[in-house]
């Protein structure tokens, strides 16, 4: 195929290449440099299984908060016509070019003990929300969850309302639509936003460590320990990271093989 | 959990609105000062979050009395400016807030002259305006229901925050260990929690927006800020002369109006 087009030009190869290398460079020179002896140790360290634990859980909750809110919304935006739909679009996309410490800022004077909402959630039930892992999962989705809409309310658009239409001449209630025809059809933008979602959402440090707090074991995820530990133990903080890495590489390697391929390009298609 | 969208935007606006704002503010400062004078020599001074209000006092009269030289100051955790001084960032003077920090940059061979101890800081329990939780001392942190942070024990404030928790025995453990002195004091500024652990003049810094309740026994524990010129400092001499205005009885005065003990 490639041959009867021609040889790649040189104008594309060496830009590629050396985004390639940016990419590459780092990753490769932290495998370089990280102490591998002391990997099993720390693995093992009450600490690390406590973070990671804690990452784990946060990044699922936030993919399951996102199918169950997200799917509707990204739905909603897609094919309800509203008035204010662009702006609540436009809005959509706001977290994601919020500097993650500014999400924080925002979540804690929505909801911090002294917030917009979490003063009265508190004052009328006792409830405070920093401070705890749902804080966590919360801050995740909120950075995460645009990432997923984009993707979702993409592929819906990409799919376009003829489907829908018919089913609904056959009779099918707008929720069996959903249900049968549009969601299935929506499933590898459904898929790849999860995937998107997951991976933000273990990364995450900014909104969390500035809305939930630092805490082993209630608040702590992988990357707070890893920041906390770079104060004063780079070696251990590479190693650490070397640690997550491991982990989201080899998700993604599986889920590449099932599903990330077939949902990538519907998943482009919605930016 | 299912916040309608209405409310976060509401949230957002004002939020981002205000970090613009003091973005902005911020970078007025430098702004400024680039057109100063002629000779348009840089320093950069990398000084512990703790040293933020001090040390931006002593940059402007640094800067007042040699024409041309403008002061760039960064203000971190002390941990993290010495991992990047020993890692050859660019800088000129580097002041920590404690010796284990400065250490690394030394054993990263990164300290040209000095290290010097030129402050001591002590560590203070501080509550929101009005005290709302009623803590009347460092043993009243001890109840359950006390919401209280402290530094991460990786940064200094941490460690000595640990040590005054274990001595007097608290089994109520902080809410959050946060990553720095400044984030600790926000939480209590911002009324996120009952107390906080962070040193005298973040206290001072603060103003009305906190109550102090001293610790007994802090006063063994201080922490000393040692201050030193670095390696790759690319104009040593206004680096010498940035320390020597620190450790002068101007600079020292400054430090000891902000709350700093004397070495």
């Amino acid at each position: 195929m490639t041959r009867g087009l021609g040889r790649p030009p040189l104008l594309l190869l060496v830009p590629a290449g050396i985004g390639l290398t940016l990419l590459l460079v780092p990753l490769v020179s932290l495998l370089v440099v990280t102490p591998w002896a002391r990997l099993p140790q720390l693995v093992a360290s009450e600490e690390v299984l406590d973070a990671l634990r804690l990452t784990g859980l946060a990044s699922l909750s936030t993919v399951v908060l996102c199918l169950l809110i997200g799917t509707p919304l990204a739905w909603v935006l897609a094919r309800v016509e509203f008035r204010g739909r662009s702006l609540a679009r436009a809005l959509v996309t706001v977290p994601l070019v919020l500097p993650p410490v500014v999400a924080g800022v925002a979540l804690v004077s929505a909801l911090g003990r002294s917030g917009v909402v979490g003063s009265v959630l508190r004052d009328a039930t006792g409830v405070v929300i920093p401070y705890t892992t749902p804080a966590v999962v919360i801050a995740h989705t909120f950075v995460a969850m645009p990432f997923y809409v984009l993707s979702v309310e993409g592929a819906l658009r990409a799919s376009g309302e003829r489907y829908d239409a018919v089913a609904a001449t056959l009779g099918a209630s707008r929720w069996t639509t959903f249900r049968r025809v549009t969601l299935p059809l929506a499933m590898p933008g459904v898929v790849a936003g999860a995937v998107l979602a997951w991976a933000r959402s273990l990364g995450e440090f900014g909104a969390t460590v500035t809305f939930a707090g630092n805490y082993q074991g209630i608040t702590q995820t992988m990357p707070s320990l890893i920041y906390q530990t770079l104060q004063n133990d780079r070696e251990t903080a590479q190693t650490l990271s070397i640690i997550l890495l491991g982990v989201s590489v080899a998700v993604l390697a599986l889920l590449r093989n099932r599903w990330l391929s077939a949902g990538a390009g519907t998943a482009g298609a919605g930016r | 959990m299912n916040r309608r969208p209405s409310v976060r935007l509401s949230v957002v606006a004002p939020a981002t609105l205000l970090v613009a704002t003091l973005a902005a503010c911020g970078g007025g400062d430098d702004g400024g000062s680039e057109q100063g004078g002629g000779g348009n020599t840089v320093l950069r001074v990398q000084a512990a979050a703790s040293l933020t209000d001090a040390f931006d006092q002593i940059a402007e009269e640094f800067e007042s009395q040699n024409e041309g030289v403008t002061v760039e100051a960064t203000y971190d955790s002390s941990g993290t400016l010495a991992e990047q001084a020993a890692d050859q960032a660019p800088g000129d003077v580097l002041a920590t807030a404690d010796e284990n920090s400065m250490q690394t940059a030394v054993d990263g061979d990164a300290v040209a002259e000095g290290p010097e101890i030129f402050a001591t800081n002590t560590l203070v329990v501080v509550v929101p305006a009005g005290n709302p939780a009623g803590i009347e001392s460092f043993d009243d942190l001890d109840a359950d229901d006390v919401t209280y942070v402290a530094c991460v024990d990786t940064a200094p404030c941490g460690a000595i925050a640990a040590t005054l928790i274990e001595d007097a025995g608290l089994t109520n453990e902080p809410s959050s260990l946060e990553p720095d002195v400044r984030a600790t004091l926000e939480r209590v500024v911002a009324d996120e929690a009952d107390a906080g652990l962070v040193y005298t003049t973040d206290a001072m810094s603060a103003g009305d927006d906190v109550e102090t309740i001293e610790i007994p026994g802090a006063a063994d524990d201080p922490t000393s800020y040692p201050i030193g010129v670095l390696e790759q400092s690319e104009d040593p001499e206004a680096a010498q002369a940035f320390v020597d205005l620190v450790l002068s009885d101007y600079g020292q005065g400054v430090l000891s109006d902000a709350g700093f003990g004397s070495p």
